[in-house]
């Protein structure tokens, strides 16, 4: 037993203790420590609410994008009859760029498809487009989905290629034999199979999105009503004037991510059924 | 069957530009510090200027200790739940798995609560305590891929074999874990650590809340204060990632060889 005890002792100090503070703290009143929910009854204040609505939009449509070109990739890469040296390259690439995340990530965007970046200009003088009088712009919702997707979808390539590498080639082979029309091969063969896995996935790039700050605070300072920006300036500053509504609002975080996370474990236990 | 290649070859078509387009556009914008002409003077500034040296070195020393606390945590106990406690594995994959679950602004808040100064153990009374807290906290943030990598290397070698072969030898358990079973795994160590260097050295949100003058910080004040250095640190920064990859490509592929042997 003593040899995973710096292990517990570690995990109690640094990790489940500082959490439970929190959980604790979320019951009680600020001023008395007496227990109370008010502090969650506080969390349908508007500016909250809407924090927590942006957060979520921003996180699943970031996700639902990276799942969908990242399954493409990862599908193209393993099935498309590909060169070999593709395969490779990808993983490799999507290593780096899953980890590409945070303020660097946000100057890539800047320099690129901000006012001044690269594709801004080239818009403007090569085909006379001027990409901001659309309404555009970097520091908004779908300049931060677009940003996000820079690490989402390789996250989603390096979590859903070994779904794909399960899949048999005797199965779509059977399939034809009897006659299987491809639509027919995905709707009772390989959907089947693989949703689990790409929905479980698509969770995972959920709660990657939703815990990020740094790309987020880097890109728009703090002009975007995000949840991870909101709690930041709140942990900062006591902006909300109410330190017990901040530990509601990281309760509240956590709940999302573990509700998250949890249909994840469920259905990666279930998929996992069919990939052995 | 031509159909089908042609959608596989637009997918990679369309997601290398996707991935490439913003590479090619920080770089150019890096050059651009100069009017009219191409130069890498950003570069030159990011370089010369203290507080970059300062900082990057900070994130570097932090990143290396956070690594050797990583190891000294995840070994023994990986080892002892594969020998002698397989019924704990639930658990501790479980806590390894936590950092993923509950995001790290939220860690961090916790820490200011549970270790401000009027508090039972105050570590960020003095900025060595902030420091250890500091890389107490990234090991938190690399348990999941420090654990996950220590534990498949320890998969791959047989375990039990090696321990009772060492312990009929006369060996006591540092001996066997630290030259014995560490060396075993160096490769999967070494993809762990470079995992945890690459998160580490350009961490944002831990440093800024406990003010310590680490790369994550540095880079976001960079960015708000100026123009073309934080697209030239942007490619420094993609580069170290890039070279941390890289090395884990390279033991992971010194891991397949040894194995086949």
């Amino acid at each position: 037993m003593i040899g995973v005890t710096p292990f517990f002792l570690f995990a109690i100090l640094f990790l489940l203790l500082p959490t439970g503070i929190l959980i604790v703290g979320a019951f009680q009143d600020s001023q008395t420590g007496a227990f109370t929910l008010a502090n969650f009854g506080d969390l349908l204040q508007p500016s909250i609410l809407s924090a927590f609505r942006i957060s979520i939009y921003v996180s699943a449509t970031s996700a639902l994008g990276g799942a969908l070109l990242g399954f493409a990739l990862a599908y193209a890469a393993v099935l498309g009859k590909l060169p070999g040296w593709i395969r490779p390259t990808l993983t490799t690439f999507s290593g780096v760029a899953s980890q590409f995340a945070g303020v660097p990530l946000a100057f890539a965007f800047i320099s690129t498809l901000g006012r001044l970046g690269l594709v801004t200009l080239l818009l403007r003088d090569l085909l006379g487009f001027n990409l901001y009088a659309t309404g555009f712009n970097l520091l908004t919702f779908w300049g931060l989905t677009l940003t996000y997707l820079y690490f989402q979808i390789p996250l989603m390539v390096l979590v859903v290629t070994p779904a794909l590498d399960g899949l048999r080639k005797e199965w779509r082979e059977a399939a034809q034999i009897l006659g299987a029309s491809p639509l027919q091969y995905w709707r009772w063969v390989a959907g089947p199979i693989l949703w689990p896995s790409v929905m479980g996935a698509t969770l995972l790039l959920f709660a990657n999105a939703f815990g990020a700050i740094a790309t987020a605070y880097a890109l728009t300072g703090s002009s975007l009503n995000i949840i991870t920006i909101l709690l930041y300036a709140q942990i900062r500053g006591d902006v909300l004037h109410n330190a017990n509504l901040g530990f509601a609002i990281a309760v509240g975080m956590i709940a999302i991510t573990a509700a998250s996370n949890l249909l994840y474990i469920w259905l990666r236990a279930r998929s996992e059924r069919w990939l052995k | 069957m031509k159909e089908s290649r042609f959608g596989s070859w637009l997918a990679i078509v369309l997601g290398a530009s996707y991935f490439l387009i913003p590479l090619i556009g920080t770089f150019e914008f890096s050059l651009r510090m100069k009017r009219g002409e191409y130069s890498f003077e950003a570069y030159r500034v990011v370089f010369s200027d203290p507080n970059f040296q300062a900082s990057f070195l900070f994130s570097t020393v932090m990143a290396v200790v956070t690594v050797v606390l990583g190891i000294l945590l995840v070994v023994p106990t990986a080892y002892w739940v594969q020998l002698r406690l397989p019924k704990l594995r639930p658990l501790v994959e479980f806590v390894t798995l936590l950092p993923l679950v509950i995001p790290a602004i939220v860690i961090v808040f916790g820490y200011l609560r549970l270790y401000n100064s009027s508090s039972f153990l105050p570590l960020t009374n003095s900025s060595f305590g902030t420091n250890v807290l500091l890389a107490c906290g990234y090991a938190t943030l690399a348990l999941p891929y420090m654990y996950r990598s220590v534990e498949s290397g320890m998969r791959s070698i047989d375990v039990r074999t090696l321990t009772e072969a060492a312990e009929s030898l006369g060996a006591g358990w540092p001996t066997i874990l630290f030259r014995i079973i560490l060396p075993n795994i160096r490769s999967a160590l070494l993809s762990g650590a470079f995992l945890t260097f690459a998160i580490v050295i350009g961490e944002f949100t831990f440093a800024s809340l406990l003010n310590r003058p680490a790369f994550g910080p540095y880079l976001q004040l960079v960015g708000a204060n100026r123009a073309y250095e934080p697209a030239a640190l942007a490619i420094i920064a993609f580069f170290v990632t890039w070279a941390c990859m890289g090395l884990i490509q390279i033991v992971g592929r010194a891991r397949g060889d040894s194995a086949r042997r």
